[in-house]
């Protein structure tokens, strides 16, 4: 919301100067988030600098030992690493969750621009798909897809990818209602613009700035997704360590050893609290620098 | 003499953290008598606003309010508090705030608004007895119809009744003052005029009244005593008559002089000084500078032909089935090589719609349009684009026109044709509207007002275009900056002789600019003809009553 500047004593004498000169800290929060994300970001690329154990073979003789100087997060039942199968997880659980994300942010894009363009038609089909697949819960609508395609990682993508694309067509179909009617669109006629170019030049830039805020924010819900699906089996198959897997895995367990299912759970809650820090920080940045 | 309703001495206002501390208004003195109007003139930022509050204890949060006095109702108003202060605003004084469609709630009529003021402070114990005073309060400032109107909501309401309907607010509860912010800046000339006739008419009924305003010719026909202020000081104070023909700060002096009027045609306005007065009695006289003569052209150049062009709209909703409603009746006019036309009227008297249909937004629905002598209505736009260059477009907000992500080198880079480096001709452009180059790289969010309109001519001239069409290009500008962006455009005009269409409900910046004259009235051009000759001897009854001096 904005008021005019002159009911806003403060912000009428808002002096430029002295922003600049205050030098931006960063809020804890986001320092940490950051750390945090980049040492899951070392996890995905190069997990064997983090841990020697092998995340598939154990010794079953040591199955189930309690975390220790040797084994920080413990053994599961077969006797493997746990802190091994986390970090080697976060190749399974980031990229399916990244992949899923990126099959809304595309799909849901090129709904959005279609449906925020003129054409009111186009508008109607593209809106009401929105509302049809946003009607159900984004985990049951995703188990629908699964059991239409099957189980299997490319899989569980696809279904939250399907899922997830109302949050980006909505997004975008507003933003570009928004851009369109700005003047700075509306003009560039008058100044012998086609309207491909301004398409591509000054709709179209003003429209995606938008998205990689949301995206950021949505990875977070994409990561739950992907491990809620793997945790009912639908996703990965065990071996593989995949965060949900081993919850599941660990869950048998439970009265006996925390550490199987606690550790992973943990690498899933900090992952999607930092994402979300991350984003939220960024849309706040964001704001005040509306395009249109 | 009865005790003022505000006694204000040596008043300061900071707040920390805010220009490094340094007070946004200090050593302000000021009086409020019963049935007396004092006006705060300055421009944006002068910290007017900002006093007005302070009065009602909303100077804003964090706010460091000191004075050696500050009397209000004969009470230390230092000492107040929260409930003080409630007593104060609504009660003793009322606030007319400027833009009355976002200080009107949405969700509740006029009536409710109206009577807010009474409920809350309790002052009447039924329900009729409000409803009452309410139609009472809409009655006074001239609202016809008060019962149906108080049923109404804002937003079905034109400009001037809901600026008549914020007075009625502040003064349902009988205030002793009225502090009106800006009271009229959005409104046409003649709905300003019944605005200030209501304000003047509750000042005859002996309320106080501190008006603020910008616009030292409108604070003239009602104030009684003037203060100027400029960076935060009262640099002016005195009877209107004194300040307006005596001024004694240089500030004053230089808004005066630098205000368009009757005899500022032709000359340059940010230069204009007042000469010092041999006589303190003599009348005020402004030294002018001679603007460069424009090239004359034959007439028979026609950059652009109207002819006969008129557009009508379907009604929708309510107005459904009766007679379209027409935006623009037919219209003709022809603007020559180095020309300029002023189109004045108020809102919603078809100028806009006029404006686009020139600009090709718009297709007239009978009549056509010609630029240089081509086709330029009804021919698709793809026929237009080559010509598109030599028809640019100054717009009121030159910020919303500007992509955001643009630096001010790429929004005139775009406008520029092939050839040449663009950095090196941009900053030519630039300084052609009295900018250096190292604004290239700046960003049009950093600039001032009138920077980011240079910026906008700057893209305009790129082109090299043979008409300019400007809508209101000035009117969000303050007096001073006006003055240069006035003075920019006719210095442009002479040098490049380029057309220009200026678009103005500004009757002084009109007259100021333009060789001829259109005037607007209800879609109509109900005049039409030279500058001077339409000012000194206006024919229609309504461009008689748009130039009426006011009483």
């Amino acid at each position: 919301m904005t008021l005019p500047s002159r009911t806003l004593p403060g912000a009428a004498t808002y002096d430029p100067q002295s922003a600049k000169a205050r030098p931006t800290r960063l809020p804890l929060g986001v320092t940490l988030s950051s750390l945090f994300l980049l040492l899951v970001s070392i996890a995905l690329a190069i997990p064997f600098w983090l841990t020697h154990y092998d995340p598939l073979v154990g010794d079953v003789t040591l199955g189930l030992q309690a975390p220790s100087a040797a084994h920080w997060f413990g053994t599961d039942r077969l006797g493997r690493d746990v802190f091994a199968r986390v970090v080697y997880g976060a190749r399974y659980s980031l990229l399916i969750g990244l992949a899923g994300m990126l099959i809304s942010l595309i799909a849901g894009t090129l709904l959005g621009l279609v449906a925020g363009m003129k054409n009111r038609w186009l508008d109607e089909v593209a809106s009401r798909l929105f509302d049809v697949l946003s009607a159900f819960p984004s985990v049951l609508l995703a188990l629908l897809v699964i059991a239409l395609i099957g189980p299997g990682m490319m899989n569980v993508a696809v279904a939250i990818g399907i899922a997830g694309i109302p949050k980006f067509g909505r997004l975008v179909r507003s933003q570009t209602q928004l851009v369109r009617e700005a003047d700075y669109v509306r003009h560039a006629v008058l100044y012998g613009r086609s309207s491909a170019r301004v398409f591509i030049t000054h709709l179209l830039p003003n429209v995606l700035v938008a998205i990689p805020v949301i995206a950021t924010i949505d990875i977070g819900s994409s990561i739950i997704a992907v491990s809620g699906l793997s945790f009912l089996g639908l996703g990965p198959q065990p071996p593989t360590p995949e965060w949900g897997v081993m919850l599941a895995e660990g869950r048998d367990v439970l009265r006996v050893a925390w550490w199987p299912s606690v550790f992973p759970g943990i690498a899933i809650t900090l992952t999607v609290i930092s994402f979300t820090v991350l984003g939220s920080y960024w849309q706040r940045r964001f704001e005040g620098r509306n395009p249109a | 003499m009865s005790t003022p309703l505000v006694d204000i001495e040596d008043l300061s206002i900071r707040f920390p953290g805010v220009r490094h501390g340094a007070p946004l208004v200090r050593g302000l003195s000021l009086q409020i008598r019963p049935g007396e109007c004092v006006a705060l003139v300055g421009e944006s930022g002068s910290g007017k606003s900002l006093t007005a509050r302070s009065l009602l204890g909303l100077a804003g949060d964090g706010a460091e309010v000191a004075a050696k006095r500050l009397l209000i109702d004969g009470r230390d108003a230092l000492a107040f508090n929260k409930n003080d202060w409630r007593q104060v605003r609504g009660r003793f004084a009322g606030l007319v705030m400027q833009d009355a469609l976002v200080s009107l709630d949405p969700l509740r009529n006029i009536g409710q608004e109206t009577g807010e003021v009474l409920r809350a402070h309790r002052l009447l114990d039924n329900g009729k007895a409000v409803d009452q005073r309410v139609l009472e309060a809409l009655a006074q400032v001239g609202i016809p119809d008060p019962e149906w109107r108080a049923s109404q909501y804002a937003h079905q309401l034109s400009g001037g009744l809901r600026q008549r309907a914020l007075i009625a607010a502040a003064i349902a509860a009988g205030p002793r003052l009225i502090i009106a912010d800006e009271p009229t800046t959005a409104l046409d000339v003649t709905v300003q005029r019944q605005v200030i006739a209501v304000l003047a008419e509750r000042v005859a009924q002996g309320a106080g009244l501190l008006i603020i305003s910008h616009d030292l010719n409108l604070v003239a026909q009602i104030a009684d005593r003037v203060y100027v202020m400029h960076h935060g000081e009262v640099v002016d104070a005195g009877s209107v008559h004194q300040v307006l023909t005596q001024p004694r700060h240089p500030y004053t002096r230089q808004l005066l002089a630098a205000s368009p009027s009757a005899d500022s045609r032709g000359t340059r306005l940010s230069t204009a000084r007042v000469s010092p007065a041999a006589d303190a009695l003599a009348p005020l006289r402004i030294e002018r500078e001679p603007l460069p003569a424009r090239p004359l052209h034959s007439a028979a150049e026609p950059v652009l032909q109207v002819v006969g062009i008129s557009k009508s709209y379907r009604r929708r909703g309510f107005g459904r089935g009766k007679a379209p409603f027409q935006a623009l009746g037919s219209t003709s006019f022809t603007l020559n090589r180095g020309e300029v036309l002023g189109i004045v009227g108020e809102s919603g008297s078809g100028k806009t719609t006029c404006a686009n249909i020139v600009l090709g937004l718009l297709e007239p629905d009978a009549g056509s349009v010609q630029l240089l002598g081509q086709p330029w209505s009804h021919i698709p736009e793809a026929q237009r684009r080559p010509w598109r260059r030599q028809m640019q477009y100054i717009p009121q907000d030159p910020l919303s026109s500007f992509d955001p992500r643009y630096s001010v080198l790429q929004i005139i880079a775009e406008n520029l044709d092939a050839g040449g480096e663009p950095r090196d001709r941009a900053g030519v452009l630039l300084g052609q509207v009295g900018l250096d180059a190292s604004y290239l790289d700046r960003h049009p969010r950093s600039l001032s007002g009138g920077q980011r309109q240079r910026v906008a001519i700057a893209r305009a001239l790129a082109a090299q275009p043979a008409l300019i069409i400007c809508d209101e290009p000035v009117s969000a500008l303050d007096v001073y900056v006006q003055a240069q962006v006035l003075d920019l455009i006719s210095e442009l005009l002479a040098s490049h002789g380029i057309a220009l269409l200026f678009i103005s409900h500004d009757l002084e910046v009109i007259r100021h600019i333009s060789d001829r004259v259109l005037v607007f009235h209800q879609g109509q051009v109900v005049e039409h003809g030279a500058v001077e000759a339409l000012f000194a001897a206006p024919q229609h009854p309504y461009t008689r009553q748009l130039l009426a001096t006011p009483a």
